[in-house]
């Protein structure tokens, strides 16, 4: 791993007992709430390998849920995540799963049966989106970030990265992938700094633009 | 600057004839474009939030959901008959290390550091040392910042979890950080640092992750009170001129071909070893029923 801070080592600070299981399951929440853009009302979460025998001692569940209640990792609410989704009336199913060609810590959020959220909990509280929908994408939520799903046409990462150029924010990493030529395409562009709301329904205004969010950086 | 090995570490030391914390919190300055004291700042409140930790764990008496631990650091920390020929520092450390693992498992706030299965051992060292030796703020900062460098190098090569490394990634390591701190606020060289990174990881090679019903309790909490202890004998034996046969960079790297040898079943899944146990089973049984 490059680009490792100090903070990632000593930190973060958070509530116990699991940085994996716990901080890293919360930030994965996080992430995959951002990526969803609003609150659930329904939630479907399949936790894999380890994450998913480590619940009750580790608190993966109440960690994951209080990342989708909007919690930060140092939160001493996250205890009392189950609890306070039942208050907010957001139904939460839970199921465990054996997958060997998953990550040892990994798990995918459903939100209303409408996105899917995958990602795995890399240690000591980092984690990485794997794959939103049918898009393999690679997020680890240290920077502000920028994704999209669009259809597969010349000119587009042009559009993009021209309007992003303008705001005169720079590009950390860039990454496209597509289902097959002319049809669906997804952008992760990770960022300095977080892009500006006006300048995110610029993006949604593009034409051939299905999905567009713009995630702010996990905070250390 | 890009400090991939403790070698290259040493070598930029030397060039630029600097203490290893200085040019980690460089480094740090020039990864997060914020100013050395920024870093220092929020080095000094991870501090400060250790400290809290250490005294809500030795206050915090409570049994932990198996029934089985929760009030131990208080046991040792108010022991006062001595029999033991180290004194009142030794309780100290076991104490401290016991005390931020209790405020873990109770869902209490902590530093990870580098995880939170390990993050008693850091804390205990710099702790039990300032205490003893009257360490001024700045200094614990200096070692902190020691800690984590060596930490994050370690971690360019191998992730720093139990799941994919077993716990030589995680108390292991914090081990090899809590020494490189204590050789620091004993004003070791930054060799001596990197000889007492050496010596701890190599006896902690292997160090497998099973704990008893996936809790990070049993055997992580008395663990990490045994390697905090481990990390001063680390920081004794460089102090005292002893170096280790095998260089840092080498046993990091030996550390990553034993992980990649381990069981499955040994990371942290609950598969093997202690947690497979009769007692260990009959712990799980007793949570799930």
């Amino acid at each position: 791993m490059e680009n490792i801070s100090l903070f990632d080592i000593i930190g973060p600070v958070m509530i116990g007992p699991s940085s994996s299981h716990t901080a890293g399951a919360v930030r994965l929440g996080l992430l995959a709430r951002s990526i969803y853009g609003a609150q659930p009302t329904k939630v479907h979460i399949v936790l894999y390998n380890s994450f998913s025998k480590t619940q009750k001692g580790h608190g993966t569940d109440k960690g994951l849920i209080g990342g989708i209640l909007g919690f930060n990792v140092d939160n001493a609410n996250i205890k009392n995540s189950l609890e306070i989704a039942e208050e907010k009336n957001i139904s939460i199913e839970i199921f465990s799963y054996e997958d060997s060609s998953r990550h040892p810590n990994s798990v995918d959020i459903i939100f209303d049966d409408l996105i899917e959220v995958r990602g795995d909990s890399t240690g000591a509280g980092e984690v990485r989106i794997i794959q939103i929908n049918d898009f393999k994408v690679s997020i680890i939520g240290n920077l502000p970030c920028l994704v999209m799903v669009y259809k597969d046409k010349p000119g587009m990462i042009n559009a993009v990265s021209k309007l992003i150029q303008d705001e005169k924010i720079n590009i950390a990493t860039f990454e496209c992938t597509r289902t097959g030529k002319g049809e669906d395409a997804s952008m992760v562009i990770a960022l300095d700094a977080k892009l500006p709301d006006t300048l995110v329904k610029e993006i949604e205004l593009i034409p051939d633009v299905y999905f567009v969010r713009s995630l702010e950086g996990l905070k250390k | 600057m890009k400090i991939n090995s403790f070698n290259t570490a040493l070598e930029y030391c030397k060039e630029q004839n600097l203490r290893l914390f200085e040019i980690f919190q460089q480094e740090e300055s020039l990864l997060k474009e914020s100013s050395v004291s920024e870093i220092r700042n929020a080095m000094s409140q991870n501090l400060d939030i250790m400290n809290q930790t250490i005294q809500n764990g030795l206050k915090n008496t409570s049994k932990s959901i198996t029934g089985l631990s929760g009030d131990d650091s208080i046991k040792v920390f108010e022991y006062h008959e001595d029999f033991m020929p180290f004194g009142t520092d030794f309780k100290k450390i076991i104490a401290y290390a016991l005390a931020v693992m209790e405020e873990n498992l109770s869902m209490g706030k902590i530093v990870a550091c580098p995880t939170a299965g390990s993050c008693g051992i850091v804390p205990a060292a710099i702790f039990t040392y300032s205490e003893k030796f009257n360490i001024f703020k700045e200094k614990q900062i200096d070692a902190l910042i020691t800690a984590g460098g060596v930490g994050k190098i370690i971690a360019k090569k191998i992730a720093l979890s139990g799941a994919v490394a077993g716990c030589q990634a995680e108390c292991g390591v914090a081990s090899a950080m809590a020494a490189a701190a204590i050789v620091e606020m004993a004003n070791g060289s930054n060799e001596q640092i990197i000889e007492a990174v050496a010596l701890a990881l190599k006896n902690i090679m292997g160090l497998v992750c099973d704990p008893i019903a996936g809790m990070v309790e049993i055997p992580c909490m008395k663990r990490n009170a045994f390697l905090a202890v481990h990390a001063f004998v680390a920081a004794q034996m460089v102090m005292c001129g002893i170096k280790s046969a095998v260089p840092a960079d080498e046993v990091v790297d030996a550390m990553k071909q034993v992980g990649i040898l381990m069981s499955p079943l040994l990371k942290e899944c609950s598969q093997a070893g202690l947690a497979t146990t009769n007692t260990g089973l009959e712990v799980q049984a007793k949570l799930n029923s």
